[in-house]
């Protein structure tokens, strides 16, 4: 199989930033940093997004949502919605002509409601009408008679004796090893002997701690054309971020083969795990069926809020010992995720909260256990960091809160027990790629810290641009005090558990007006993860060729997966050179057929594809690709999969769970006014092992975005939830805050590239590991500059203030 | 929903008699969002965006008469000296986008108690140029606010101006949000001296159901400041002044908990602001050298 790519050696002091693997060979080819094709119309606003679709003739679709969390339906009269000039359909659960329930993990969730609602917004009927405003108005007139119920909000409410079973009667893969019906999932992992790693331990450290609910805040709201055809099927234009998940789940909610439900990938505005379950897309293909009409459904941001699952809000207890030498002994953690409503992918964000919840440390002894909640919350499920983020947040605080009682640096504390190569995972698993823990929290720490008081000018006056409050002028330097804090962390990459998690990919090879050109043809939903320019890059460097064209993605080729878990580089990259790998094989098969008994090296060399030649390894060339080529196209579209995974013992939680793990350090600058409680963040430093940097400008902007939804996540993002009502408090971006520019603070960051030797190029999925660490490194540095525990975030300035 | 599109101030002034339900539009920043967000469906729009001198100002003698549609960005740029609070208060407004849109008419007509110019103005001291086809009359800007959202104008009346009165002294502004920028505020403080007056006026924002005055801070200080002779001695404030001064402020709040911030954080962060803003203005007074740049 054509030339071996992968780096067979294991460098383990590569410096930052290295050149492409073999440079020069491949322009435009992998270690490149090409520009996106996307970039310049995304930022200069003339990029087409999904919300832009239009159709002659179309239709609007809305969505009629519960005002409540939780209650019965006694009756929904649709008639005054139906009598509306303007309105083509109403559709409510009693219209569904097959499936009335889809889930990414298992069916628990009704494409309408079902008799009851579980949680505040759930879809309860839909309209479609000429005009959007007609479709709203008309779906006021829908008279719902609602009969409130109890609701269930947290641990409490829904393991109580009297507690509501949300949903009785549950069939799913988990019911049966739950230990109450309101739990979705639990998994426990135990290793070693914790009773005498406890007692061997001089101190223990034990706290609580709580990670509020973040929305992904995507800034392109939900949104799809559904066109019907004339075979009864439905073609569907829609930002998602996997086409063919969705079509496992629409095909029968329509009742259709999953032939006649073609979908094709529309511009999508960011996903970070929002876009992974089912929003409009099954919605507007019931109104275009019903009606014969093409329908458009788009959310505005209110509704989004509504229309996508969050990130699991957690409780977590953690109890961690040591021994006087600065040796960890055991951890014991509990960490309990609000599900919400419905599954979604909760099961999945506990075996990651789960496995994950010790961190990159070596732990003698671990008795962990993770669990999922059903309550009548916003449902939660999938978003950057997945389960990893709410256990780092935690067993970060420990660390610091450790190290304090043993009178240690948090650095050297953590470098003590941090996990290399070779470790074992509490899960039993083996990391058999490098895992440069101490090496990372090293580099951050050695950076140049910025400079104290850099918000004073020479002449002694205040700029409060760099001052907690900004331009809002709240401070001139009273109150203000620096704080330092450092965190790191570990995620799985790809899926895990024995999930098959392969991706496809269609490789053409032609010639096109005497030049090479390759085709690339994938079902990956670019989601501004820069896959666009990835694929591209792998094909220029197998296959030699300057010109790669990306066809769209849709789902006339096979599934390439789920854009998200850090893995489409991984797994469609690697599906992209695999049947790059199959075409080079193929060409130099006609190369030997037309040319090898003209040369000798076409039997006896290595060959390569390079400059739109077929050459040896040293550079000598055979053949053109037009010459052997001759009019013929070499076509291939091939499935590709990484190492096998294995689920989880149920009891131990042992197990061959995860594909790779990614690593990142961070260490936060911050400023905060002690008196009002506001926090300015000054610096967020970040080191990161990426394995191969394939494109190393997309790699950091990965690093610097996942930063930044840890910063938001430490200081201001939350979706509030009412603890009464369980009803969202705050669906809008007055109020949802998320970092401006003005929030965003200096991001250095240092990529390692220390290969695995497991992964196409060595290549490391880089998405998620930054959103980890970022968070309880600017808690940490919160901390040191109040001297506050603040074991919640995001932190409020009531935390700081004590009001 | 009709939308009236007046091409003259007096036009306008006939749709809004004729109309009374009709709601201004000016740079939209308020009712715009509104209507998207389907809080509000007017009967009617009164687009005032083709009356150009909404858009003017006049510095006189005493007061800045700032048309109702100027945008905050002009104020930024150009009313900097005679205005310094509302020039503060004005870069806190929203983004570049908003400011160069929204106005001080509209914040008045919106009356929300998070509206960011309303301190600034009852510590400059200003009053409210308010027209109907009746007539103009002039409302102290103190007796504007009469509820949450809700203000003195008659269903008849527009907002034509506001008068400010002219800086004779340091002023201050300052707003607690959870972000750095862009951001509603959780609660706001403006603080104006008045050395001719020998008086120093206050606006509290966001921490009752009205933007109001903190009186009682304002007379204690006002008192003090007299009976010490600071207003001539120009010597540093005793830390239980300004201490007093901030307790006094944050008396005058009555905030509720939302999901901006708790009532008791708000009291807190208004006295805070109150004791640092009358720092900074004093310092200013008494010819400091300690300026903001950006300020």
């Amino acid at each position: 199989m054509g030339t071996p790519r992968v780096p067979t050696g294991l460098p383990t002091d590569l410096p930052a930033g290295t050149g492409p693997a073999r440079a020069g060979r491949a322009p435009g080819g992998i270690g490149e940093s090409t520009l996106r094709p996307d970039g310049t119309l995304k930022v200069t606003g003339e990029f087409a997004y999904a919300s832009d679709l239009w159709h002659e003739d179309m239709l609007w679709g809305h969505t009629l949502r519960s005002p409540h969390a939780h209650a019965r339906i006694r009756s929904v009269d649709v008639s005054g919605a139906l009598a509306t000039p303007g309105v083509r359909a109403v559709l409510t659960h009693a219209d569904l002509p097959a499936a009335t329930r889809y889930g990414l993990e298992f069916a628990d969730t009704p494409v309408l409601a079902d008799g009851v609602v579980r949680y505040h917004g759930e879809p309860v009927a839909l309209v479609a009408a000429d005009h959007p405003e007609t479709a709203r108005r008309a779906a006021e007139k829908i008279a719902v008679d609602y009969e409130p119920l109890p609701v269930v909000t947290d641990e409490a409410s829904a393991l109580a004796p009297d507690a509501p079973v949300l949903h009785p009667g549950r069939t799913d893969g988990h019911a049966a090893h739950v230990p109450h019906p309101n739990v979705v999932h639990r998994q426990p992992v135990r290793h070693g002997d914790i009773a005498a790693a406890r007692a061997r331990a001089d101190v223990i450290v034990t706290g609580d701690y709580e990670v509020g609910m973040q929305d992904q805040a995507f800034l392109g709201p939900e949104s799809g054309l559904a066109v019907p055809a004339e075979d009864g099927g439905v073609d569907l234009y829609i930002a998602t971020q996997w086409l063919h998940a969705d079509l496992r789940q629409i095909a029968p909610v329509l009742g259709l083969p999953e032939e006649k439900v073609r979908m094709t990938l529309s511009g999508v505005g960011g996903a970070f795990g929002g876009r992974e379950d089912l929003s409009m897309q099954a919605h507007a293909c019931l109104l275009a069926l019903r009606t014969g009409r093409p329908v458009k459904m788009v959310y505005n941001r209110f509704e989004s809020f509504f229309g996508h699952v969050h990130r699991h809000p957690a409780r977590l207890h953690y109890e961690h010992g040591a021994t006087r030498d600065g040796k960890l002994t055991h951890m014991a953690c509990r960490i309990v995720l609000d599900g919400g409503a419905y599954a979604s992918s909760s099961p999945a964000v506990v075996g990651n909260a789960a496995s994950l919840s010790a961190g990159p440390y070596v732990i003698d002894a671990v008795e962990a256990e993770a669990l999922a909640l059903y309550t009548n919350n916003p449902p939660c499920g999938a978003m950057r960091g997945f389960g990893a983020v709410q256990a780092c947040f935690a067993y970060e605080a420990q660390m610091d809160r450790l190290a304090a009682a043993l009178e240690l640096d948090p650095v050297e504390f953590r470098q003590r027990n941090a996990m290399s190569q070779g470790a074992v995972l509490p899960t039993g698993q083996v990391v058999d790629s490098p895992a440069p823990v101490a090496e990372l929290l090293r580099r951050v720490k050695a950076m140049p810290l910025p400079p104290e008081r850099q918000w004073e000018s020479a002449g002694g006056t205040a700029d409060v641009r760099a001052l907690p409050g900004g331009l809002s002028n709240t401070t001139h330097g009273e109150g203000v005090v620096r704080g330092v804090g450092y965190a790191v962390g570990i995620k799985n990459v790809g899926f895990s558990e024995g999930f098959d998690d392969y991706s496809t990919a269609r490789v053409r090879l032609e010639v096109v007006g005497g030049q090479p050109v390759a085709t690339v043809h994938t079902a990956m939903a670019e989601v501004g993860q820069g896959g666009v320019t990835v694929h591209a890059q792998i094909a220029r460097t197998e296959l030699g060729v300057t010109q790669v064209t990306l066809r769209p993605a849709d789902t006339r080729v096979g599934s390439a997966g789920s854009t998200s878990a850090s893995r489409q580089t991984y797994v469609t990259g690697g599906a992209v050179r695999h049947a790059c790998e199959a075409v080079r094989e193929r060409v130099l098969e006609l190369g030997r057929a037309r040319f090898g008994t003209y040369h000798p090296a076409w039997a006896t060399a290595e060959l390569v594809l390079e400059g739109g030649k077929v050459t040896t390894d040293g550079g000598e060339v055979l053949a053109g690709l037009a010459e052997v080529l001759e009019g013929e196209a070499v076509d291939v579209e091939l499935e590709w999969r990484h190492r096998p995974t294995e689920p989880f013992d149920l009891v131990t939680g042992q197990g061959q769970g995860h594909v790779q793990y990614s690593f990142a350090a961070h260490r936060a600058v911050v400023e905060v006014d002690t008196e009002l409680g506001l926090v300015k963040v000054v610096e967020l430093a970040c080191a990161q092992d990426v394995g191969k940097a394939l494109n190393p400008l997309s790699v950091v902007g990965q690093i610097h975005g996942g930063t930044t939804q840890g910063l938001g996540l430490a200081v201001m993002e939350e979706i509030v939830v009412d603890p009464v009502t369980a009803k969202v408090r705050n669906p809008s971006f007055t109020d949802y805050l998320i970092p401006t520019i003005l929030d965003t603070p200096t991001l250095p960051v240092d990529v390692l590239e220390l290969a695995d030797a497991h992964a196409p190029y060595g290549l490391r999925g880089v998405g998620e590991a930054s959103t980890l660490s970022s968070t309880p490194a600017v808690v940490a540095a919160i901390r040191a500059a109040t001297g506050l525990p603040l074991a919640r975030v995001p932190v409020r300035p009531e935390h700081l203030t004590g009001t | 929903m009709d939308f009236l599109r007046p091409g003259t101030w007096e036009e306008a002034l006939a749709a809004k008699a004729e109309h009374p339900s009709a709601v201004p539009l000016a740079g939209g920043t308020d009712v715009m969002v509104e209507i998207n967000f389907d809080h509000r469906r007017p009967e009617y729009l009164l687009d005032l965006n083709r009356i150009g001198d909404l858009y003017e100002w006049e510095t006189g003698e005493r007061d800045v008469r700032l048309g109702a549609s100027v945008p905050y960005t002009r104020i930024m740029e150009h009313l900097r000296g005679p205005l310094p609070g509302l020039a503060l208060a004005a870069h806190t407004v929203g983004s570049p986008q908003i400011r160069n849109r929204g106005s001080v008419g509209g914040n008045l007509g919106a009356a929300s108690p998070a509206g960011d110019s309303h301190p600034a103005l009852l510590a400059a001291g200003a009053e409210v140029e308010a027209e109907s086809v009746r007539g103009t009359r002039l409302i102290p800007v103190e007796r504007f606010y009469t509820g949450v959202k809700r203000n003195a104008l008659e269903p008849d009346e527009l907002i034509r101006a506001v008068r400010i009165r002219k800086a004779d002294g340091p002023q201050q502004f300052a707003k607690v949000g959870t972000r750095n920028a862009m951001v509603i505020a959780v609660c706001a403080f403006g603080l104006a001296l008045h050395p001719e007056a020998r008086a120093v006026r206050t606006g509290i924002g966001s921490a009752a159901p009205t933007p109001l005055r903190a009186r009682a801070a304002e007379e204690f200080l006002d008192a003090a400041l007299a009976e010490g002779g600071f207003w001539d001695s120009g010597r540093d404030l005793p830390p239980s002044l300004a201490r007093q001064f901030a307790e006094l402020a944050a008396g005058a709040c009555n905030p509720i908990d939302d999901v901006r911030g708790s009532a008791r954080y708000r009291r807190h962060a208004v006295g805070v602001m109150a004791r640092r803003t009358l720092g900074w203005a004093w310092d200013t007074y008494r010819g400091s050298e300690r300026t903001t740049r950006c300020a």
